[in-house]
């Protein structure tokens, strides 16, 4: 019999379909009666209140199961679960711990299409991905991660687990961001509660079963399912020593306020709008594949697309073609047939909102371009879309519109890319495409963003940190700094807390204010010159026996603006060599030993003769110290599973405020200035409350020691006040604030504008007499963030 | 949807505008590209700043042929169709030290029926007209098989001009190119000298290659880059622009002689160089990647690899051809197995 079909095909060479089988997935589900409660103890629970929420497939709308809606209780129920499992936990060898991490990458790889198509039924992204990117990743970070298990003790000798650590993750990569979270956490020794996406909860399900089946002890990964609520209950629990959040800006900044009272250590992955460069020497056939990798990989629905198209002029035409042609080839369609390549949006609520925001940019004069492709007559899909006419005042050039949406704008210089390429809150990633290895490496360290793919985009691995820049978040993902996010300092644990200053003697002496006559004045230092406080007002400063020392001027808020504005004007710094960093470190231990003498007898009348005289010897020996970190704390070259060039590069995170702590008012301020400087950042610093007369000695050796002015200013006057001001300045990048727990709160809060990196001493006392508390990495790794630059090579 | 806004017409337009040289030869449409018809690509004036403004980087066409495969496929009835789009795309080949007539008889025999009766016959397709493209031999064999094709639309391929070196004299070579014309070759496989492209003399290319268009005369003038001698992609790219810019109407990777045969990043570079040949000067150029094939699945590559940078119109001999002769049986099994649904052995099929 003639077998028309063929015929007709040979005729059409069409592809047909090619779907994949859901039935082994679908038996799971039904193996749970397509109900789950949430795991907790290494077992499956009812809600405690009895309600479940349904997830649905969005390419069709249907429901494929329900799972438990957490409340408080049950949060409470896993926390303590993870609570008790943590001394067992800890108590294993590392090895011990590995041989679970690597059980999990096993047991990952041999589910692996299991959980690819549950991926892509429960998110709607392409087979493909599931298949050939997200589960791959998973597998790969767990075996990573069983290395670092094994090496804990070797290579983190000083640090130990932060306890229970509480997770929360978006619904773009469901289990692969399980893996970036529980492996890392497992590997350190700590435990885990993670509460996977309302709309994608079922891989984090299926990899609790992974867990129970390769016998990991019960309480050391608990996953509680539910929304925003649930969320919200797991971030203030009291028992959780770390949040690890990765989601939208608006949610980080709520959880950021949300932690600011307690001592809750938190890295956020939030948004981005990332930059993807083509300059005219560029191969531009393969920066349109890069874009479809960058800006259609999972319908656009990724932290890190390369959403912002910025073509130098010269090629602005040939690429839109070029692109225009290719997109017309991408076919949108039922996530499960191997030929897709764009799949369903998430969530109604997702696709409205990438509609509204391309209206808008219509109606601000944007043209929209969308290729004639036939979509699904169900389902909740979206076209590739190209916008031209964008300009950075378009809302679609500043939003992070989070869908298969690119924005295009055009440059002339590379001056111009990089100025263009950082006109964002965020700064997640970027995409520079050239085949001129100078202009590329040049741009790539220009461009604020934590991950640089040069001619490439969207690549991940195990190895290599991942995290952002700005209003994109702080922490790293990944590689050795992704370590650091799970593990403390030993001696931080135990460091006892600031008890509130006594009050201060309010006796005053006729000798003591005999002093007034001989006081030297003590000003502003602002952009390297000694200035008036705004305020025309001045503070007493009087010794431990009620004294008068002398008068500082009461810096107010316009003060702390000057301050800051010098600082940024001054960023050249960061650009300096290190060698001429370690010069001036070193220049100023030369003038510091030279007045010596002098600044010790001032301090002494504070904090005595012998720890004023310490303060200074180890001020000197603290500045060698940075001078000689400065060449010596170096970046990384990674060994990802690719042929390529990946570095970690230190970079200075840009301007900094520092509160400097009430003891040692001397060798306070050089331990938490010197290691900010020495990383090449500004400092705007407000010297301790308890004897801020030091800036008056300060200033003079920054003066002599040819410190570049702006790069560290000094604000006097009420640390509480001044504080609110810098937490609250867009253009400060950074907080360190050391003081009382109060304080600390009031920094963390107050940041959330712009979520500059907060760093305090969580209200504790930090020994700055000892080199292993007060000095070293532990510093400088706070001090820099960490760019990873790709660089895949080959002719 | 939004419909096309004005300012793609004008990119059109600019498109157009773009450096190109009118060609002046015949203009008889033979395929489409995004729409836009083609002529035969009667070859324009070398141009020196196009060769110099490749850019190709290697590690993103990898990536691309890569995933190019992961995000393609064909099952079922569409296989077989794709399948038997193939073999009708092929250039059954042997060209083999030891070849003598009788062994090229048998080759035009299996090129004539490429799929047995009882595996069409299982697939319900004894309508559908599944022949080869062309038999490729060398220049000795092409009277054999012309004569042993007579009747069939089937086209006889030779490998001329100092196959597979090429570094015969360049009057040697382009008279055995005249030879086997004359012979009746409708097809001239040829070499081109690898070294001009390592020292960049790509007016010595150039004229080589006019030179062998000329010699071809009415015949299909296919050339050959030794993409495998010339190791980077770059090389490719320009040896690419400056065989059609001579006149070429199909390129093609390899001889099968060198160490690496036809890649998919090579295939990918020449596809989309093609492809800017054909946007810049509106003739069309055929390609054909041949070398160290063997399975069926290779053939499927090759075809989504021409549907996905090229379009429809290179899934057609007239500008798609694959160089093979093992892969044939591998297709052939593969056929049986959609027909029978069993695995079958390769001694159920006809030798080529």
């Amino acid at each position: 019999m003639a077998n028309t079909s063929v015929a007709e095909k040979f005729r059409s060479m069409e592809y047909g379909a090619a779907p994949e089988d859901p039935h082994n997935s679908l038996v799971w589900l039904d193996r749970f009666g397509r109900r789950f409660g949430h795991f907790i103890g290494g077992k499956w629970r009812a809600p405690a209140q009895g309600r479940y929420f349904a997830t649905a497939d969005p390419s069709t709308g249907e429901k494929i199961a329900e799972v438990a809606a957490g409340s408080a209780a049950d949060v409470n129920a896993a926390v303590k679960a993870a609570r008790a499992a943590l001394p067992h936990w800890q108590a294993l060898t590392p090895h011990a711990r590995a041989r679970f991490l690597y059980a999990l990458a096993r047991q990952v790889q041999k589910h692996s299409r299991r959980l690819a198509v549950l991926e892509t039924l429960d998110n709607g992204k392409p087979i493909r991905e599931s298949r050939d990117i997200d589960i791959p990743l998973v597998a790969r970070h767990f075996y990573y991660h069983a290395g670092w298990a094994q090496l804990l003790e070797r290579e983190f000798p000083d640090y130990r687990p932060r306890g229970v650590v509480g997770q929360i993750i978006p619904w773009n990569f469901p289990l692969l961001m399980v893996a970036w979270k529980i492996a890392p956490a497992l590997a350190a020794g700590n435990t885990v509660v993670l509460k996977p996406a309302e709309f994608t909860p079922l891989t984090a399900l299926a990899f609790a079963e992974l867990c129970s089946e390769v016998g990991l002890p019960p309480g050391v990964v608990n996953i509680v399912t539910g929304d925003g609520k649930t969320g919200a209950a797991l971030v203030v629990h009291p028992d959780v020593d770390k949040i690890a959040f990765t989601g939208s800006t608006e949610v980080g900044r709520a959880i950021r306020r949300a932690t600011a009272d307690s001592h809750k250590k938190l890295s956020l992955e939030l948004g981005g709008k990332s930059p993807f460069v083509v300059f005219e020497d560029a191969d531009l056939d393969s920066a349109v594949e890069g874009l479809v990798d960058g800006i259609w990989l999972n319908q656009g629905q990724v932290c890190c697309a390369g959403s912002r198209l910025l073509m130098q002029e010269s090629i602005a035409v040939p690429l839109t073609k070029k692109l225009q042609v290719r997109m017309a080839a991408l076919r949108v369609g039922a996530p499960l047939d191997k030929t897709t390549d764009i799949g369903a949006i998430v969530a109604r609520v997702q696709l409205e909102r990438i509609e509204g925001l391309v209206a808008q940019g219509v109606a601000e004069g944007a043209s929209c371009w969308q290729p004639d492709v036939p979509l699904p007559a169900r389902g909740l899909f979206y076209r590739p879309t190209l916008l031209t006419n964008v300009h950075p005042t378009s809302v679609v050039a500043r939003t992070e519109i989070f869908g298969p949406v690119l924005a295009a704008m055009t440059f002339r210089t590379p001056a111009e890319a990089v100025e263009l390429a950082n006109n964002t809150a965020y700064g997640l990633a970027a995409s520079v495409w050239s085949e001129s290895v100078n202009v590329a490496l040049q741009v790539a360290a220009q461009i604020k963003a934590g991950v640089v793919w040069v001619n490439s985009t969207n690549m991940f691995d195990a190895a290599c940190g991942f995290g952002g820049y700005r209003e994109s978040g702080f922490g790293r993902e990944g590689g050795r700094e992704g370590m650091r996010e799970y593990l403390e300092p030993v001696w931080l644990l135990k460091a006892p807390p600031l008890r509130a200053r006594a009050a201060r003697s309010r006796r005053r002496t006729q000798a003591a204010d005999a002093a007034r006559v001989i006081d030297r004045t003590v000003k502003l230092y602002i952009g390297g010159k000694q200035v008036r406080p705004d305020s025309g007002y001045s503070l007493e400063c009087r010794s431990s026996t009620g004294a008068l020392l002398g008068e500082t001027p009461l810096g107010n808020r316009k003060d702390i603006r000057n301050a800051v504005e010098a600082a940024r004007r001054a960023q050249q710094w960061g650009s300096a060599t290190t060698h001429q960093r370690a010069q001036v470190l070193y220049y100023a231990a030369e003038n510091l030993t030279q007045r010596g003498q002098d600044v010790t007898a001032r301090l002494a009348a504070v904090v005595g003769r012998k720890q004023a005289a310490e303060e200074v010897r180890l001020g000197v020996e603290r500045l060698f110290a940075y001078a000689a970190w400065a060449d010596k704390y170096e970046g990384v070259v990674y060994s990802p599973p690719f042929r390529s060039i990946s570095v970690a590069m230190n970079e200075a995170i840009g301007t900094a405020g520092v509160i400097c702590p009430p003891e040692a008012p001397l060798l306070g301020f050089l331990s938490l200035v010197l290691p900010l400087v020495t990383a090449g950042n500004c400092v705007v610093a407000v010297p301790s409350e308890s004897y801020p007369l030091i800036a008056g000695d300060l200033y003079q050796l920054f003066d002599t020691s040819d410190v570049p002015g702006g790069v560290i200013n000094l604000v006097t006057g009420r640390p509480g006040e001044l504080l609110q001001v810098l937490a609250e300045h867009d253009d400060v990048d950074a907080i360190w604030c050391y003081g009382e727990e109060k304080l600390c709160a009031v920094a963390k809060r107050l940041s959330a504008g712009n979520l500059k990196q907060v760093w305090t001493n969580e209200g504790r006392r930090i020994n700055f007499f000892s080199a292993r508390e007060g000095e070293g990495r532990w510093y400088l790794d706070h001090a820099f963030q960490v760019k990873n630059i790709w660089v895949p090579y080959g002719e | 949807m939004t419909p096309p806004t004005p300012q793609r017409l004008e990119l059109r337009e600019q498109m157009a505008e773009l450096p190109l040289v009118a060609p002046t030869g015949q203009r008889e449409p033979v395929m489409q590209l995004q729409g836009r018809a083609l002529g035969v690509n009667t070859g324009i004036p070398l141009n020196l700043d196009w060769i110099d403004g490749v850019r190709i980087n290697t590690s993103a066409v990898e990536r691309r042929a890569a995933t190019l495969l992961a995000r393609r496929t064909v099952k079922k009835d569409w296989q077989v169709a794709w399948l038997l789009r193939a073999i009708t795309c092929m250039d059954l080949t042997t060209l083999a030290g030891d070849d003598s007539d009788e062994r090229v008889r048998r080759l035009c025999a299996k090129a004539m029926q490429p799929v047995s009766g009882s595996v069409k016959a299982l697939l319900g397709i004894d309508e559908l007209p599944v022949q080869v493209a062309a038999v490729c031999v060398y220049h000795l064999f092409v009277e054999t098989a012309r004569r042993a094709l007579r009747g069939t639309p089937i086209r006889v391929a030779a490998v001329s001009a100092g196959f597979p070196a090429g570094l015969n004299a360049l009057t040697e070579r382009l008279a055995e190119i005249r030879h086997s014309v004359e012979a009746g070759a409708d097809e001239i496989d040829v070499v081109i000298t690898r070294a001009h492209v390592f020292a960049g003399e790509w007016q010595r290319l150039y004229d080589e290659v006019a030179a062998f268009k000329e010699a071809c005369g009415k015949a299909h003038c296919k050339v050959i880059l030794g993409s495998g001698d010339l190791a980077t992609l770059r090389n490719v790219a320009r040896a690419s622009l400056v065989a059609m810019m001579a006149g070429a109407d199909f390129i093609k990777t390899s001889t099968g002689k060198e160490a690496v045969n036809a890649t998919l990043p090579v295939g990918l570079v020449m596809a989309r160089a093609i492809r800017e040949y054909c946007e810049r000067t509106g003739m069309a150029v055929g390609f054909k990647p041949a070398g160290g094939f063997r399975s069926a699945r290779q053939s499927l590559d090759w075809l989504a690899l021409m549907k996905e940078e090229l379009g429809q119109g290179w899934l057609e001999p007239r500008l798609f051809r694959i160089g093979a002769s093992s892969m044939l049986g591998d297709i052939e099994r593969q056929l049986e197995f959609h027909g029978s649904g069993r695995y079958s052995a390769s001694y159920h099929h006809p030798l080529a």
